[in-house]
Formats: structure tokens, sequence, C-alpha cells
């Protein structure tokens, strides 16, 4: 039943106009259709929708670690903790952190930044990681998921009223809810091209040459990038780093590092760096002076807890009356949710050699390594076999991003009909193979190129279905066109 | 509030501060780059930190050298300042967890490192934060969960069935059967039903439709949403909302964040903080002559106020909306939180309908509820939802996108607000204790509303309307006015060096009326009636003592 007369809404920011709906939001309307046919009895050539669009290891069927879920659940109900069940180390650690919670429990309120004490154990995970780089607790602000912390860093930047509007160089292809927050926000995109002969690299070339296309047009202050690459899986080497932070230095940029995947690198050669710990190696000037805020997330890595939403900016170098702001700006968002930061917390120290929990722990992490490093090879292995696909080695992050080499013919069609090819082909893919994945054009690609994302981190038998079901499909997609 | 200009001074002094500190280490810097220097650390300007031991001297000439080729020889200007940052977000100010709270937390950290002071510990009554304060969860809304974040324990004899049947269901709501999985942006189905069916309950069977309802986290995430999509505009067409005064500071917060015009209308504080709709229409016309004002937010029960909404007055400003073509935004977290002899809470929605179609079809009203209020008090769960009615298809699907880039609400949120709207039924095995846990809470609450209002009304100088409802008491001081000379030359609200005083002297932290607003030449606080009773008594004893000692200091 719609109501007449309803134009008061009708007048939304152009802003929020103006923004893309997301094709991905579309092809799961579909599957979501689809599913619903198959349980009615609607007969089709696969038994149920796989639907690997999602960067989200559980929903891929990979399980949650054993240790945090018993921790989350003592602390959720804390009359576990004198059942013998549960390890000792999970009591203590449950203990512990209600010990620091408000009246012992989970469900009060924290402060801005996040309990203290998980906090100071984030920064000190930092410093470890860094190689003992100094990491400090008053730069760091916990948040509801790392998307929720870089939506706060963007609100302090785009100017919402100015009549110069702030430009952010954003890679293509990108990480899309980045662009879509930044888009929502009135900021411009300003795309700088990875290298995808080149293994997704990125090229300060082209850095410099996107910056220079966009001054005139807008402010450019910030310049963002994932890494390890999110959907690309490229993993940057200590000199590209070196020269994106040189690079931003000279042209007097603030350094957004989405490494909410820097616990994913599969490459045997390749290491995750973080940013902050190349920019303090570079030593002054840049060290005290290039600002950087650096994202990390409980959501990827081992962990793969999405749905608990929990994550963190670690500011580097912010001018302090603009952290000031920051503070109260986070304050309205009253703070994180309590579980995420509890997982925060196991993420920065987790169970020790030596620990009773320490052998499951280091076991489950252990399969799920192999499991990633099995699927990053069966992926390459069958994508590589296809003919008219071909995929980039996939160092890090948790997918993977082929191009489809369309046949002319077939981009046509899709240009009749009014799609995106990619989107044509995705929800082919879908209707006929009951595959769900993710079109490159929501993440950007070069004019003329065609991409498809899929999510790798599910488990080994998945991914084999979900290989023989791309095939399958591809070829005979593609023997239709010849 | 705390004087943006003090904080303004602050900073100023800080900024030479730092300036002057670095641009010393940078002489020192030059000097000695070949040997093994100590270094501005990189992290704060406010510290020095370790030497760059790990890397080579030469290979530190080396970037100089680079440097300098690319013409980056002096520290750079910051990209992020002051001046540069978004224009909008520094006038965000947010009392309930500004400068008093965060001096409360120093005074806590100072006791606890030994420092004496004329109290022992520090009583937060500053926030609608009940398990702070001691308040109890509800027994099985946690089992529940601790099921869903660790299902092996079904196997546990010690868990109700009714609470494993509860798991299990919200599990398979969830991809991959896990709490872990992204749900989708509106949250999970079949929670999402959920809530629709406690809707139609609670409104005596005014129909619900799920695809209305989207989950959020908490309810300021929705309210915030919300007011993404009203504002628009430029110039005089500059979206104007109209919020209550005394207001929740969230409002005007996101209102400044977002460049909307705030639109005051204020409550009537002879009349139990009552609305007036002649105020309404007072303020609205006021506000037509700069801005373009499209919406009107209620808190009921109210916050800060205390004050329940009679049926009558929701049904004259549901009317007013109707004939102002203005947007209703029903705050009604406090939903449960009704103490007071003849007041009930009636929901928005529920008296819109019975207004029969002429509202009922038209009149565009999102409400919100959350996790964190009423007898549960799960603020840190980040649960909450929104119901949007009468929302035209074309914005819904712009609501929807809006919605979709923070991703999704925190499941367990989520899992907690299923079960705050369908919780044991009679028959269920955990029902009794569920009844028990619900009713003593909210029956403690009513007892403490009373309490704090009988007591503070013995105080000349206090006056405290009744607490009909919701979780603060916002009481009216009067204050010599020496006092009030002396905080101005201070740059200071008149009520923050009041509750300033009271929590250095006392230990007792309440927030100031000045943020929340108040009419010119009053003076309030507000203060919450959650802490145990016992310490609530000592709470109000030693704040009459105080206020009797400041008013005669000040005389």
């Amino acid at each position: 039943m719609q109501p007449i007369g309803m134009s008061l809404l009708r007048e939304v920011s152009p802003r929020l106009w103006s923004i893309r709906s997301s094709e991905q939001v579309a092809l799961a309307k579909r599957a979501a259709q689809i599913t619903a046919e198959l349980q009615q009895g609607v007969k089709k050539p696969y038994k149920d929708v796989i639907d690997v669009s999602w960067g989200d290891a559980h929903r891929g069927g990979l399980k949650p670690l054993t240790f945090v879920r018993q921790v989350i659940a003592s602390c959720l109900y804390p009359s576990l903790l004198n059942s013998e069940s549960l390890p000792i180390d999970v009591q203590q650690k449950a203990q512990n952190l209600l010990g620091c919670c408000e009246g012992g429990s989970v469900g009060a309120y924290t402060s801005t930044c996040g309990i203290p004490k998980i906090v100071r154990s984030v920064s000190e995970f930092i410093s470890r990681r860094d190689g003992g780089v100094e990491s400090l607790p008053e730069n760091i602000f916990i948040t509801s998921g790392s998307q929720r912390s870089l939506m706060m860093v963007l609100k302090l930047f785009v100017q919402t009223e100015r009549s110069a509007r702030t430009g952010v160089l954003v890679p293509v292809p990108s990480y899309p809810y980045f662009n879509m927050a930044l888009s929502m926000l009135g900021g411009v995109m300003v795309p700088y091209y990875l290298d995808e002969e080149h293994g997704w690299d990125v090229k300060v070339d082209e850095l410099r040459r996107a910056l220079h296309a966009a001054r005139g047009h807008c402010n450019p202050m910030a310049l963002y990038i994932t890494n390890p690459g999110n959907p690309t899986g490229h993993v940057q080497n200590r000199k590209s780093i070196e020269d994106v932070i040189q690079f931003a230095a000279e042209e007097n940029l603030f350094l957004l590092a989405d490494e909410v995947y820097q616990d994913s690198v599969h490459d045997p050669e390749s290491d995750f760096i973080s940013y902050k710990k190349v920019l303090f190696e570079m030593g002054p000037p840049y060290s005290n002076s290039v600002e950087l805020a650096s994202f990390n997330s409980i959501s990827k890595g081992y962990f793969g807890e999405c749905g608990v939403r929990g994550g963190y900016v670690e500011f580097v170098n912010l001018d302090p009356t603009v952290m000031e702001c920051a503070y109260t700006l986070f304050s309205t968002d009253t703070c994180a949710s309590v579980l995420g930061q509890i997982t925060l917390d196991i993420l920065a120290h987790p169970p020790q050699p030596g620990d009773p929990s320490y052998p499951i722990f280091s076991e489950e992490i252990r399969a799920m390594k192999d499991t990633m490093i099995s699927n990053v090879h069966r992926v390459q292995e069958v994508i590589g076999s296809l003919p008219g696909m071909s995929c980039q080695p996939i160092k890090g992050a948790i997918f993977a991003f082929p191009q489809l080499h369309l046949p002319p013919s077939a981009v046509q069609q899709a240009e009749k009909a009014g799609v995106n090819p990619d989107v044509w082909y995705s929800s082919c893919l879908l209707d006929e193979a009951g595959l769900c994945v993710g079109p490159g054009c929501e993440h950007g690609q070069r004019e003329g190129t065609h991409h498809i994302r899929l999510c790798i981190a599910t488990t080994q038998e998945n991914l084999e279905e979900v290989l023989t079901r791309l095939s399958a499909f591809h070829l005979s997609f593609k023997s239709r066109f010849f | 509030m705390l004087s943006s200009r003090n904080v303004w001074i602050f900073i100023q002094a800080e900024k030479k501060h730092i300036c002057h500190r670095s641009s010393k280490h940078f002489a020192g810097l030059n000097k000695s780059r070949d040997s093994s220097v100590i270094t501005p650390s990189p992290l704060s300007s406010f510290s020095l930190s370790k030497s760059l031991s790990g890397l080579s001297a030469a290979r530190r000439g080396l970037i100089h050298r680079k440097m300098s080729e690319n013409g980056v020889t002096s520290r750079r200007s910051k990209v992020l300042t002051i001046d540069t940052m978004n224009a909008t977000v520094k006038k965000v100010e947010y009392a309930v967890r500004g400068p008093i709270v965060q001096r409360a937390v120093q005074i806590e950290k100072e006791l606890n490192e030994g420092a004496k002071k004329p109290f022992t510990e520090v009583i937060k009554a500053n926030i609608g934060d009940a398990h702070a304060m001691g308040q109890q969860p509800i027994t099985f809304f946690r089992q529940v969960l601790a099921l869903c974040s660790y299902p092996e324990l079904m196997n546990e004899n010690s868990f109700p069935e009714d609470a494993k049947g509860r798991a299990h269901r919200i599990l398979q709501g969830c991809g991959g059967k896990s709490i872990g999985a992204y749900s989708a942006s509106q949250g999970i189905e079949c929670i999402r039903q959920d809530v629709a069916r406690y809707i139609e309950r609670r409104d005596g069977g005014v129909p619900c439709d799920p695809d209305n309802i989207y989950l959020t986290t908490g309810a300021s995430d929705g309210i915030v949403t919300m007011l993404k999509l009203l504002v628009s505009g430029e110039g005089q067409s500059r979206t104007g909302i109209m919020i209550s005064i005394p207001q929740y500071p969230l409002y005007s917060a996101a209102l400044a964040e977002l460049g909307a015009v705030q639109v005051n209308y204020y409550l009537n504080e002879e009349k139990c903080w009552s609305m007036d709709i002649s105020e309404l229409q007072r303020s609205l016309e006021a506000a037509r002559q700069h801005c373009n004002p499209r919406a009107l937010c209620v808190i009921n029960p109210g916050n800060p106020t205390g004050q329940v909404q009679s049926r009558e007055c929701i049904e004259e400003v549901i009317k007013f909306a109707a004939k102002e073509n203005l947007f209703l935004m029903a705050d009604e977290v406090y939903q449960d939180n009704v103490y007071a002899d003849g007041c009930e809470f009636h929901s928005f929605k529920k008296v819109l309908f019975e207004m029969g179609p002429e509202y009922s079809g038209t009149v565009e009203l999102a409400s919100f509820h959350s996790t964190s209020k009423c007898y549960m008090g799960e603020c840190g769960f980040r649960g909450g939802y929104m119901e949007v009615i009468n929302m035209d298809q074309e914005v819904k699907a712009q609501l929807t996108k809006l919605v979709s880039v923070r991703l999704c609400p925190p499941v367990p949120g989520q899992a907690l607000m299923d079960l705050v709207v369908n919780p044991p039924q009679p028959g269920e095995p955990s029902y009794n204790t569920f009844m028990k846990e619900r009713t003593a809470t909210l029956s403690n609450l009513a007892e403490k509303a009373k309490l704090t209002e009988q007591i503070l009304n013995t105080v000349p100088g206090i006056m405290c309307n009744p607490v009909q409802g919701a979780m603060y008491s916002f009481p009216q001081i009067t204050l010599p006015e020496r006092a009030i000379k002396e905080a101005k030359e201070k740059g200071q609200a008149p009520d923050m060096l009041y509750c300033m005083k009271l929590l250095e002297e006392t230990g007792i932290c309440l927030v100031p009326g000045s943020g929340f607003g108040q009419r010119d030449g009053t003076y309030h606080f507000r203060m919450t009636i959650l802490p145990p009773t016992e310490k609530l008594k000592i709470l109000l004893s030693k704040l009459k003592e105080f206020h009797q000692k400041f008013t005669q200091q000040y005389s």
C-alpha cells in the first residue's frame, strides 16, 4: 500500500541520489529469489546457490576459532566460569576482560576510544608487529568494525559545506564501500589505476598523473590504499610502500592505509609490512611529518568475525587539535560494540605456547593457513586453464579477481541489454550455475576490461564445487559466442 | 558546556608548545644526523621516543638526499589541521562524553594511584548505563547469546531448552550459521519479522511490515541515518530539524556535523516538561524565516527530562506534523521505563493509526528502539531498530543504500534485539525467571525515580519535576549571582562550574544542563537514577550537602 502525497522526503540530498545502487544488491536479491524457488521445489540444474560474493569466511563455511568463541561465551554468561568444561586460560581471559568492563558486564558502555586496557593491548600488538616501533594508546580508536573507522576518518576530511570539494585518491579496482562512503560525504574520488599486467602494482607515475589531473577540479587531501589488496590480492613490498610514502610526503597527502588483510598473505615470497613500520624506518622528516591512518579489523585473517563488528584506526602524526575534534566525533557513536572490542583483545593477545588452549588454537590457525594456500593454488590452476580468463597471482587477501576476456559479440549483447558486461556475465552465472560472484564494475576497472570477484576464504570442498560450476558455465558461455 | 573558548585556549597553548618543541628537535636532528640520534616520535607530538636503531645511518642519509632532490627539505605542513578539516565537525559538541566525564576518568585514575581526595570513589550518575551501575543482565538473554557464540554449549545440560531453541533459530538466520558472518545491511530477516510481530502486539494489532524494519547499531545509528536522509538544500532552503530543548546531545551533534539547521522548541518545565503546540508553532514560524524545517524530533519518555507524554499530547503533535508537513522522528528507547501512576507509554505509531486513515495513510514517521535501556540495559551490544512508516518507496531505496555503507549492525546486538522483542513466553522453562528479573529491575527503577525526586525537592534551591519515566532527573538549580559571575569570567557555563566543583569535592559525576540546552538564565543538571538504592541515597545526601555549601560559599 503506497500512500498518496508522499513528497516530503523526496528531496533527499543529491549526494545520496547520485550514488549508484550496488549491482551486488541486485544480484543478492536474485540469489535469495532462486534459493526460495529451490526450496519450493522448482527444478534447476543445481541444488543450492553458492554465494562467494562476500568477503566473509564464516559464510564460506570456515569455522570460528574455538578460543575466541569460548572467551566470548564466558564473558556473555559468566556462570560458565565455574564450569569445568572450559580451559583455564579461557576462564582467566574472560575474567580479566570482564574486570575491565564497567560493572563487570559486556552490556555496559565503554570509553569512546574503547576499553582502556584493550586499547593498550592493541598498541602493544601494533608495536610487536612493527618490530618495536612505538605505538601510543592515545592514537588508537576502536570502533564497531574498521568500516566505521574509515567513515569517521573521512568525516574529518571531507568538507560538508565548503565549495572546494575534498578529493581522495582511490585505487581502481578498489574496495567499493570506501568509495560509497566517500561519495556520500560529498568527497571526490580521484582514481588511480593499479597495473594489472604487473600483478596490480601501485605505480607512482600513475599516482602523479591522477593527482595532477584532479588538481583544479577538487582539493586532493588524502591517498587511500588497500594492502594486501582488495579485490586484487596484491601485496606491496617495502620499496613500493616507500615510494608511496615519499609521494605522499612530496604532494602533501594524508595516507589512509587499509590493512585489514594483514594476516592474509599466502605467497611465501611476500610479507606484510605495515605503512607505519616503513614510515618509521624511513626516519625523519618523513616519520615525524607524514600523516597516516592505519586500519585493522577482526573480520579478516584467521578470525573472520565480520558479524561481531570490531576494528580500529591508529593515527600517526595527527595534528593534536584535530585529535581533539576526532575524539568528539567518535564520541557521537558512544562506543564500539563490546564483544568486538573483546575479540580485538584476543587478536592482540592470542594464546601463547604453554597455555592450555594453545595447541588447539595454533592447530586451527595452521589448518586455516593450509586451506587458504591450497585454495589460492587451486583457483590459480583452474582459472589459468580456462580460455578467456586470466588471473594475476593472488599473494594476499581473500579474493580472486580474474579478468574476463569476453568475445566482442558477448560485450555487444550485454550493452544492448543495457547492463555492464561483467554484471551480465555474473547474473548468467547465477541463473545458470547457482554461483553468486561480484561483478568487477563494483570495484572499478580499466575501460574495456571486465572482471569478477570471488571470495576464496571457504572450505576446500566448497571451493571445488565453486570452481566446477564456474568452469562449466564459463566454457558453455564462451561456446555461445564463437 | 565547557566553554569552547576554554578548550580553544587550551588547544592554542598546546599548539604553541608543540611547535616550539618540534622545531627544537629539528635543529638538534640536523646537527647529529649521522650519530645515533633521538628523533621526535612520529606517533605523538607529545612524546619523544626510541631512536631509529634498526636503520643504518647510511640509509637515513640516502633518504635525506632523496628528500632534498624532491624539494621536501623542511618539515612539511600538516594536511589535516584545524583550518583544513571538515568545518562542520569542529562544531560538534557532545556533553554526555564531554570534559566533565573526561575529568571523572582522570580522577578515578588518580584515586587508583593513591591520591588523597575528600572521597574514595567516583559515582557516575552521568550516563544511562545500567550495567555499569550494577544492574544484572537478564539470564535468559545471556544464555542464548552464549549459545549463539559457542554452539558446542548446546550439549550442556545446564542450559534450558527454550534458550537452546532460540539460539538455534537465530543461528539458522546467520550466514554459515555463525554470528561472525555479515548479515544483510537491513538486518537478519527472521529478526526483522520478530520485531514486526512485537510492534503489532505492543500496538494492539496495528499491522507492521518487516520490510519497514531496519536493524541498527544502537538507536543512535538509526537516528543519524534518518537525519542524513532528511538533510539537503542550501542557504534558505537548508533543512531545519526541530528538536526539544532540553535535548539529548546526539541530535545537536548530528545536526552540527551534517550542517543542518537546529530548530529549538522548548519543553514546558512548569508543566512537567510537556510539549506545547503553541511553542511548536512559534518555533516553526521563526525557523521558516531562515531555513526549511522538515522534521520534528520527539523523545518519549523524555531524555534528559523524564516526562511521559499523554495520549492527547501525542495526538496533537501528530496533527501539528500533518498540518505543517513535517516528518516525525519518535525516539522511543525508554518505552518500558514508565514509573509514575497514571502514566503510560503510547507509541507514536499506535496513536497515529488510531487517528484514522487521514493521518495514518500520510504522516511519515520513523520510530527508534534499542537494547540499551528499559529493563535490559545492554548498552555494550549496540543493538537497535527503527521502523519507517509511510515512507516513499524510492526514498526507501536510498535508505537501503545508505545503511549498506556501514555493512551491517553487530550481529550479537541483532540477536539480543530479537530476544527483547521475543522474550520467553508463559509455559516456557525460562518464563518465570525472566519475569521475575524484569519486574524486579523495573520496580527498583520506579522506586529510585521517586526517591530521587523526593530527596532533591527537600533541598532549597533545587526544584525537580516528577521522574515519570526514562532514567533521569533534570532538576533546576538556583545559583548565586556570584557563582554565575565567576563562571562567566572563566568563560564557563554556570552549571558546568557547579558540576565541576561537585565532581572535585564529592566525586559525583553529573552532566550540566547547558550540555542539553535550557531556557536562558535557568540552570540544571542531569542525574541518572541508576546507582543502586543505597548508593543513590548517599549520592543524594552528598549532593544536598554540597548544594548548601556551594550556595553559602557564593552568597
